[in-house]
């Protein structure tokens, strides 16, 4: 039993990438779709941590990717909040949050 | 062949992202995003970034998903579920990532390497070439690498307000920012009136017409005991 290598995490990421990438074309409920997002930019912080792991500086993991994953935790909760308040809104003037009615910027 | 937890948790991460996809009720998507960060915090954790790994469960499966699951239950969505799911977009949605993944599959093969392993020794030989320049002689890092502890907290407080001090403070306007443009966003505007808004007015002004006749009539009971004064004067 040795440890699962980088190939393999990259290999899940990735594929929680694409799964996440499926649900943003496929749905269309807004806050679904929002969802999606958010595990796409989960699975881009998997690998970053999985680099962060195989690239050693001085014998210990290179910090610096986890510092990445640190900066987009942040940013990904201020831009849930904004993006829900913005729903919220969409919600209060067209009664709809499905991508299917609010086609009015079509044609 | 890999230890059995990596493929417990990655499977539960990839099994929670396609109940994300593939549940039609909001909610029950919401419970699929929560076991896939579960499962993706445990992978984390797998990779010796203990403090990113509680991170993803505090913010992510904690704060943000609680804040989906309010807004789900606020705009009450179950009742716009029959037209789901377009035949045009399934196929779009299963060749678009299927080509990312192809795309991908060179990648895999270029990059086969296992990771050098983090037992007790290589905590302490890296204690030993650790420059003196970046961390003081007598610190939590040094102390708990001595013992053959990864210092993971320690080590990412330490760059944190060293190296990206300046990205941090960027971040702290960041969420401020956020936060007012939320507030911006939730109150109602001047221009639009919405339902709630009217019959807010509605109720008010029906309590004005209440309150003036109520007046006059205590005016009138006002000039009745008048005269009934005077007379009995």
């Amino acid at each position: 039993m040795e440890p699962a290598s980088l190939t393999e995490y990259l290999f899940f990421s990735g594929l929680l990438f694409a799964i996440g990438l499926a649900g943003v074309i496929i749905r269309r409920n807004i806050i679904v779709i929002f969802m999606c997002l958010e595990m796409m930019l989960a699975a881009a912080s998997l690998t970053l941590v999985a680099f962060s792991r195989q690239r050693l500086v001085n014998g210990l993991p290179d910090y610096d990717g986890q510092m990445l994953v640190f900066f987009i935790i942040t940013v990904a909760a201020a831009e849930v909040a904004v993006g829900l308040a913005i729903i919220v809104a969409l919600y209060r003037a067209r009664k709809t949050i499905s991508t299917e009615d609010l086609t009015t910027l079509k044609n | 062949m890999p230890t059995i937890l990596f493929y417990l948790f990655a499977i539960l991460m990839i099994a929670g992202g396609v109940c994300v996809v593939a549940l039609k009720n909001p909610v029950s998507s919401a419970m699929g995003m929560i076991g896939s960060f579960i499962g993706l915090a445990a992978l984390l954790i797998g990779l010796n970034a203990y403090f990113v790994g509680t991170l993803q469960v505090l913010v992510y499966a904690g704060a943000i998903m609680v804040l989906f699951i309010f807004i789900i239950m606020l705009l009450d969505l179950k009742k716009e579920e029959t037209k789901e799911f377009g035949g045009a977009s399934i196929a779009a949605g299963v060749i678009v990532p299927l080509l990312f993944v192809l795309i991908m599959i060179p990648v895999f093969q270029s990059v086969n390497t296992d990771f050098t392993k983090l037992d007790k020794k290589a905590l302490i030989a890296a204690e030993a070439i650790l420059p003196e320049s970046e961390v003081p002689k007598s610190s939590a890092i040094r102390e708990k690498l001595k013992v053959g502890q990864l210092a993971d907290v320690n080590l990412i407080g330490q760059k944190l307000f060293t190296e990206y001090n300046f990205p941090l403070q960027v971040v702290g306007v960041l969420l401020l920012v956020a936060t007012i443009g939320c507030v911006t966003l939730s109150k109602k505007l001047h221009g639009d009136e919405p339902e709630g808004d009217t019959d807010h007015r509605m109720a008010k002004t029906l309590a004005k017409s209440n309150a003036i006749p109520q007046v006059v009539s205590t005016k009138d009971a006002g000039d009745k005991s008048e005269p009934n004064s005077n007379k009995s004067i």
